[in-house]
């Protein structure tokens, strides 16, 4: 569903994408693993179309993603920090963004909006909120939509438990609906938890696509944690 | 819970109707544009400071066409300073939304256009109740008329220019200083560097050359068809009698509407297909 073919990226000097090969499909939640600096967050917003790769190809559904813009109202993303207009309040943020979607959207998925409570926060303006509740936001939004795929960029970090697990259990049912998921995150237990396979980044460069089974009996860990820790030590120099 | 085994992605070819559908979400996101401009007050503040010039001027002139010429030589510093720092500030301040907007089935250059949209509405709004309001009022003549119309002109060609400016640079501070050394350069710098050349070269007939020059810089073209208009042209001496004679006359309206629209239009073309290739 999603192809990503040859892909280059540099900032500067800096090769942040190294020739990155992959092919996710539906029903597989991908958990994208590096270190800081790896290329996560950039390989995302290649994905979304923010960062324009020098060479390689992008492919959303068989189409390569290019001018049109259209591929994305597929994509549900949560970026790593929501950044909102500062005098928007948030009532008008969710209106705005259904009316901005207007035409397209057949289904309006508001389960998150209920479950944190927004409502009630419908009049306090953005700049206001605290980076948590900033969060929440991004996560309903991501879903507002019912994308079939779902681009989730440290969802849980800054989320209180509570909210982090309201969001896993969102996260879990939406699985189950045979949607793709793409989540970054440093919270293994998380991932754990969500994933399917797994993706290891390191310089930019892919260093291996597995699914979780196949990474544990490699490693011979039972947990992600230990298991990736392990490969990261092989990798060092 | 049931599964969706197959979801169904509609290609998107282009649909009879997708433009107009296109338009629509550019004009919906000048409209967002608009209300934070509003919500701002920076705008109104712009508003109210062109209401009290314009009225003072007229007020204190017995004969409008004096007031004109007053008002007109305020405008010229005024609008283009205010339309490039306000816009390239707000373009910069705009990031966060056009991120936000960026992840959405909506096209960079809709995104980019309606901010644009936006940012020349609010300040031809401002403009035209700040400046167009008083000037009908006291002076509802072809001269009135030529003076919003340039103001309005003018407007559009400097957000175009402060959006280049802003899209040429990743930082704010060097963005804001291009955008002022571009105000500098049209309001203040230009008009020098042509007397100095008119100076050193006075022994060849320059004429057709300084008149070839005024279409390098709105500023210059504003003033230019206002002059006419005021029947002041004839203070320009030589030079001045042959602007009379091309800008007067139908054809030379024309072209210097059309130059206008290309400084309009040019450096907004260009911002456009900078910003289509910009990593966010």
């Amino acid at each position: 569903m999603l192809q990503i073919q040859q892909v280059n990226k540099t900032f500067g000097k800096l090769e942040v994408l190294k020739n990155i090969d992959v092919r996710f499909s539906q029903g597989q939640a991908v958990a994208i693993i590096g270190p800081n600096g790896s290329g996560k967050t950039t390989l995302i917003k290649s994905i979304l179309g923010m960062v324009v790769p020098e060479s390689g190809v992008i492919s959303f559904a068989g189409q390569p993603i290019g001018i049109d813009a259209q591929y994305r109202r597929h994509i549900g993303y949560m970026p790593q920090i929501g950044r909102y207009p500062d005098n928007m309040q948030v009532g008008q943020l969710f209106d705005m963004m259904r009316d901005l979607r207007n035409g397209d959207v057949t289904v309006i998925d508001d389960e998150l909006i209920r479950a944190y409570r927004l409502p009630d926060i419908y009049q306090k303006s953005m700049r206001t909120l605290s980076g948590g509740t900033r969060q929440k936001v991004s996560a309903a939004l991501a879903f507002l939509f019912n994308p079939p795929v779902m681009i989730l960029d440290e969802p849980t970090a800054g989320l209180d438990p509570l909210s982090a697990e309201i969001l896993k259990e969102k996260i879990q049912r939406e699985k189950e609906r045979n949607k793709l998921f793409l989540i970054t995150s440093h919270i293994m237990s998380d991932l754990e938890e969500l994933a399917t396979d797994v993706i290891y980044l390191a310089e930019g460069r892919l260093v291996f696509f597995k699914t979780l089974e196949a990474l544990k009996t490699e490693t011979g860990e039972e947990r992600l944690g230990k298991a990736i820790a392990r490969i990261m030590e092989t990798l060092q120099p | 819970m049931k599964g969706l085994t197959a979801i169904e992605f509609p290609q998107s070819v282009s649909l009879p109707g997708e433009n107009i559908r296109a338009h629509k979400k550019m004009l919906k996101i000048a409209k967002y544009v608009v209300y934070d401009i509003l919500r701002n007050r920076f705008v109104l503040a712009y508003l109210v400071f062109l209401l009290v010039v314009s009225m003072s001027f007229f007020n204190m002139e017995s004969d409008p066409a004096k007031g004109m010429m007053s008002l007109l030589n305020i405008i010229l510093i005024v609008l283009p300073l205010v339309s490039t720092v306000f816009a390239t500030i707000h373009l910069y301040n705009s990031y966060e939304f056009m991120e936000l907007l960026l992840a959405q089935p909506l096209k960079r250059s809709d995104i980019f256009l309606g901010e644009y949209l936006g940012m020349a509405t609010s300040l031809c709004i401002a403009f035209g109740i700040g400046v167009g309001v008083p000037v009908l009022l006291y002076d509802g003549s072809m001269r009135g008329f030529t003076l919003v119309v340039c103001g309005l002109l003018l407007t559009l060609a400097f957000v175009s220019l402060a959006f280049l400016a802003a899209v040429l640079s990743r930082d704010k501070a060097r963005g804001i200083g291009l955008a002022l050394l571009l105000w500098f350069f049209c309001t203040i710098l230009y008009d020098g560097i042509v007397l100095m050349s008119m100076f050193a070269f006075s022994d060849y007939p320059l004429e057709k050359v300084i008149m070839g020059l005024a279409f390098l810089n709105p500023v210059d073209l504003a003033r230019i068809a206002m002059l006419l208009q005021l029947d002041a042209a004839a203070l320009m001496g030589y030079t001045g009698a042959l602007f009379q004679h091309f800008f007067g006359s139908a054809t030379g309206t024309g072209l210097s509407f059309l130059a206008m629209l290309v400084w309009i239009a040019g450096p907004l073309w260009l911002a456009v297909r900078i910003f289509r290739k910009k990593d966010i």
